[in-house]
């Protein structure tokens, strides 16, 4: 490099700094980005875009927002030490972030404890707002319970008696199949689950599984199986038949993410919960497709829009609340509106979830790859229960 | 009937794919002794080769050559990492492959980028045969066609070529092949090749059965090592029996017990192991190597013994002078470095190598956390109770374990922490599955930054410091004497076995103590305190730190994290720790502290009598 290169550059980063003039606003995020970047790019796509948005139209208050964002490799231990150095060094005026359901609530523990907020953006399990749910924790996505829910609504709606769930063996899959047979047997209590299979979460045996519940013969499957499981699960079943006459409810299948890689493989007829991007035309939302399309080169997936909704509600979270104490941000977070993309949220003074709803629809292969049709918006609050009922599943401490 | 059948076909078809694995893995380790951990990342490798290759020329075309480069990709490993390790101790060898994962798995990652590729089906076999009744995929009858036909190949070969006799006679007697004049670099190149080549056909395979994704090179690995050592490590046929084994275990167990499906393997295997020590068909390995090199135990020299006041000191005072993540990460450290001293021990002073030292830390960890929410134990009794665990499973386990030796007990010590493993995330009613449990922070009067460090400093400090005197007493030489020379200890009467099973227990409840301390740190307990990473992370450390420098758990794990912690703010950085790990296991054989030593010997130019490298 020669001299008057590096006297260009020191140039620019004086001018530069001396421009920024007010302090950022710094917000820990952690993820894991390494661990399971299929899920988290997108995510981060999606964060970044905001806060290039937010920043350029003046930041919050005058100050620019600056993320701070950390890779946990998915090891909760690895999320809890970066948190208290985010919270420590960096001095970040809150937390954010965190894809699996155990790192989200060991983040959320290390929030109670360290008296720090923190909003979840995609983990799903209920723990994290209901019976582990605290003070300084709130999260965005809806959950487990919600999104079963949403599919037990259209599952009682048809036929189908026999039901046999197939869910990878973890906390996720546990909660996923027991939601869905509380709801379902409560709005149809004629309903019978006669098998139930656990293949282990990635590693699943689809050929065997297949095969076990073929032989139940049951009316209709409930699947909450994703990633490279689903892939696998849809060859098997598709080859021997298994889908054939029955009808399949499954959970999040419809997310680009999980939808895509299958291709023109995609499973036709399947209710599941979803992203259909493609379909979606509101004026909000048709002006985020467009900005991240030009920003990025690359089509939405679930995760762009569940980054891009974390900072705008950040943001208003900091304008409403008008200081970066906890207290304040806490108390500002109390039935806090933000408009989104898919419509307008509000974070539940009741039990710190947000009203961010799914789109339920069937799987069709269109034009070679799959999609959503039929869809309709389901918002959040039509499937979390009351307001009274979450408080009273929450910790009282 | 005809259901039953199908089923067992179904199950065949499973293992033949893991059987080609397996095949690979068990070859390599039976004319290299090389434990490869890479080897699930050859078959993921094979998996997107294949897939990238069928994109311009279709299936057929891609299996073949997919699985040629992966061979290639094995051959360039052994010619530039393996082949310098072979007369290594098997630590070095696992932790270099274990390098080589993380390469590759950032390589993956830049190349293919995140998302699943789902392959294309195999041309002409797309369709269902019916049999007695029941629908059996086409594909499903040419991978079982495949398998025998490797099976049948892999037979001919070592039966009817030269080369294939050099291959048994390598798995067989190593020296002795050696003494009669043939070369063995060619020997493990194509054993490389032929091995690297078998994962990536297996994994090419699996295009028309799952979507190529970055998990797949863990997630058939664990599963690899359990088909191999069930199996007898280096005999294929082993292997192929092992294979159908755990295959036919998983198809019909899931229809009598859905949720077994985890945990059926691993205890599949410790049943194996604790009847038939050396496999199905495996034979007692007679050139075992040496776990670890015959070396008198190292001491402080006097730098080192300054250095080591030094370090106590800046310990001591380290909340005065450092920010408070500093202080965290520096208690972090040390949990790190009193779990790797007591592997350090096992291995260093007992020769009893462990790939499962996980088990121990998260027994404690665990130990810890229900003390706390089924008992209401506060921080104090959850803090005993944690040893207490550990050193209860380190006691059965290490029962077990002391009957086998080298590669066998490592073995064994994985598929113990496996299946702790899986009890943790499949047993929810207890553990609370992979959600974990939560709220288990420190009592009052250590619930802040420098009360915890000084209470971690201490425990650590003590067990560190217990776990050196140890070995230096009577039983640290009654050890090694164990170690070194098993027939005449066992002449002059020392019950080895007795003495290892201590050794075992010993380091088993120092990591619970670290595994402990772990829990209080971060408020909580998950699954991934029992994980294989965790495990890996010990031996890392050791490695870094030198396997018998006194303070090389301390000095191991000190640069283990802060490069973790440097590395892991950049982008690919995987690669980069994978990298190092391997550069340090190359050139530093006797770790860091061994290194600062040598160094300091030739700056002082007093060379010291063979055998007798003192650490700093």
């Amino acid at each position: 490099m020669n001299f008057t290169r590096l006297f260009a550059l020191a140039a620019v980063f004086f001018v530069s700094t001396a421009q920024a003039g007010a302090e950022p606003i710094r917000i820990g995020e952690i993820n894991s980005y390494t661990r399971l970047p299929a899920f988290t790019e997108p995510y981060k796509k999606g964060w970044q875009m905001a806060v290039e948005e937010i920043n350029a139209a003046g930041g919050i208050n005058g100050r620019p927002l600056e993320i701070i964002s950390r890779d946990d490799a998915g090891k909760p231990g690895n999320a809890v030490k970066i948190a208290g150095e985010l919270l420590k060094r960096d001095k970040v005026v809150m937390l954010t972030g965190t894809f699996f359901s155990h790192i989200g609530l060991a983040v959320a523990d290390f929030a109670k404890q360290n008296k720090v907020m923190f909003l979840a953006s995609e983990p799903l399990s209920d723990a994290l707002v209901w019976s582990k749910g605290n003070e300084y924790t709130f999260r965005l996505r809806p959950s487990t319970y919600m999104q079963a829910a949403m599919l037990a609504i259209e599952a009682a709606k048809i036929d189908a008696v026999k039901w046999a769930t197939v869910a990878p063996n973890y906390a996720y899959g546990k909660d996923a199949v027991s939601a869905f047979k509380q709801v379902l047997s409560k709005l149809k209590p004629s309903v019978q689950f006669v098998d139930e299979q656990w293949p282990a979460l990635f590693k699943i045996d689809a050929g065997v599984t297949v095969r076990a519940l073929e032989v139940a013969k049951p009316d209709a499957i409930y699947n909450v199986t994703f990633g490279p499981d689903l892939g696998a699960l849809v060859r098997e079943g598709t080859v021997r038949g298994l889908f054939k006459d029955r009808t399949v409810v499954s959970l999040l299948t419809g997310e680009p993410e999980y939808l895509e890689p299958l291709k023109g493989e995609a499973p036709k007829g399947w209710i599941v919960t979803g992203y259909p991007w493609y379909a979606i035309d509101t004026p909000a939302h048709n002006a985020f497709r467009k900005a991240y399309e030009a920003r990025w080169k690359e089509t939405l997936k679930m995760g762009s829009l569940v980054g891009y909704n974390t900072i705008q509600s950040i943001a208003a979270v900091l304008k409403k609340a008008g200081s970066t104490d906890t207290p304040a941000l806490v108390a500002a977070m109390a039935d806090l509106k933000v408009a989104t993309p898919g419509g307008e949220v509000i974070y539940r003074a009741a039990d710190h979830q947000a009203t961010m709803g799914s789109w339920v629809g069937r799987t069709d292969v269109v034009g070679g790859g799959g999609q959503m049709t039929g869809w309709r918006y389901v918002d959040g609050a039509e499937v979390l229960p009351s307001p009274e009922e979450a408080k009273a599943m929450r910790p009282t401490n | 009937m005809g259901f039953y059948f199908a089923q067992f076909l179904t199950g065949l078809a499973s293992a033949s794919s893991l059987f080609l694995v397996a095949a690979g893995l068990s070859i390599i380790f039976g004319v290299t002794r090389i434990v490869n951990f890479a080897h699930g990342s050859l078959f993921m490798l094979g998996a997107f080769i294949a897939y990238s290759i069928s994109q311009q020329f279709g299936f057929w075309l891609a299996v073949p050559l997919a699985a040629l480069a992966v061979g290639a990709v094995g051959w360039l490993m052994e010619r530039t990492v393996l082949s310098r390790l072979y007369a290594a101790p098997e630590l070095f060898q696992l932790v270099a492959t274990f390098g080589l994962v993380l390469i590759i798995q950032d390589a993956a990652l830049w190349i293919w980028g995140p998302t699943d590729l789902l392959g294309p089906r195999a041309p002409g076999l797309e369709g269902v045969v019916d049999i007695f009744g029941q629908t059996v995929p086409e594909y499903d009858l040419f991978l079982i066609a495949v398998g025998l036909a490797v099976l049948g190949a892999i037979w001919w070969m070592f039966t009817h070529t030269r080369f294939g006799i050099l291959v048994r006679a390598a798995t067989e007697d190593r020296e002795m092949l050696q003494a009669l004049g043939v070369k063995p670099a060619r020997l493990f190149q194509a054993t490389f090749f032929i091995g690297a080549a078998l994962a990536g056909l297996g994994g090419a395979l699996e295009m028309p059965r799952q979507p190529a994704s970055l998990l797949m090179d863990l997630n058939i690995i664990a599963e690899a090592f359990v088909v191999v050592v069930i199996g007898g490590m280096g005999s294929v046929a082993g292997a192929f029996l092992a294979a159908l084994l755990i295959a036919e275990l998983n198809a019909f167990g899931i229809l009598i017990l859905p949720e077994i499906t985890l945990v059926a393997a691993f205890a599949a295997m410790a049943v194996v192991l604790v009847i038939r020590p050396y496999g199905l068909l495996g034979k007692p390995v007679t050139s075992q190597p040496h776990a670890v090199e015959i070396q008198p135990p190292q001491t402080f020299a006097r730098p080192g013994k300054a250095a080591a006041v030094l370090l106590m000191m800046a310990l001591l005072s380290l909340p005065f002078i450092a920010d408070s993540f500093i202080v965290v990460l520096a208690g972090d450290i040390m949990v790190l470095a009193l779990f790797a001293a007591g592997l350090q021990f096992m291995m260093g002073t007992g020769g009893l190598i462990s790939f499962g030292h996980a088990a121990f830390f998260g027994l404690g960890a665990y130990g810890a956390a229900l003390a706390v929410r089924e008992f209401g134990a506060g921080m104090e009794l959850a803090l005993i109770a944690a040893p207490v665990a550990a050193a209860t499973g380190a006691a059965v386990i290490g029962w077990f374990a002391v009957r086998l030796s080298g590669v066998y007990l490592a073995m064994l010590t994985l598929a113990a922490a496996q299946i702790l493993w899986s009890m943790g995330i499949q047993w929810q009613d207890v553990t609370g599955g992979d959600d974990g449990i939560l709220g288990i922070w420190p009592a009052a009067w250590a619930n802040g930054t420098t009360a915890y460090y000084y209470l971690t400093l201490s425990l650590c400090g003590t067990g560190i410091a217990v776990l050196m005197y140890l070995t230096r007493t009577r039983f640290g030489r009654l050890l090694r004497a164990g170690r070194d020379a098993p027939a005449r200890a066992g002449a002059l009467g020392i019950d080895i076995k007795k003495q290892s099973w201590a050794a075992i227990v010993i380091a088993g409840t120092a990591a619970g103590v670290a595994g402990g301390i772990f829990a209080f740190s971060k408020g909580s307990v998950f699954p991934d305190t029992l994980a294989i990473p965790r495990s890996v992370d010990a031996l890392v450390v050791v490695l870094l730190g030198g396997l018998h420098a006194p303070a090389g758990p301390i000095l191991g794990a000190g640069v283990f994290s802060l490069l973790e912690d440097v590395l892991s703010r950049l982008e690919y950085w995987r690669a980069m720790l994978g990298a190092s790990i391997i550069i340090i296991a190359l050139f530093a054989p006797n770790g860091i502290a061994g290194g600062i030593a040598t160094v300091l010997t030739k700056i002082h130019r007093r060379d010291p009598p063979a055998g007798d490298v003192r650490a700093a």
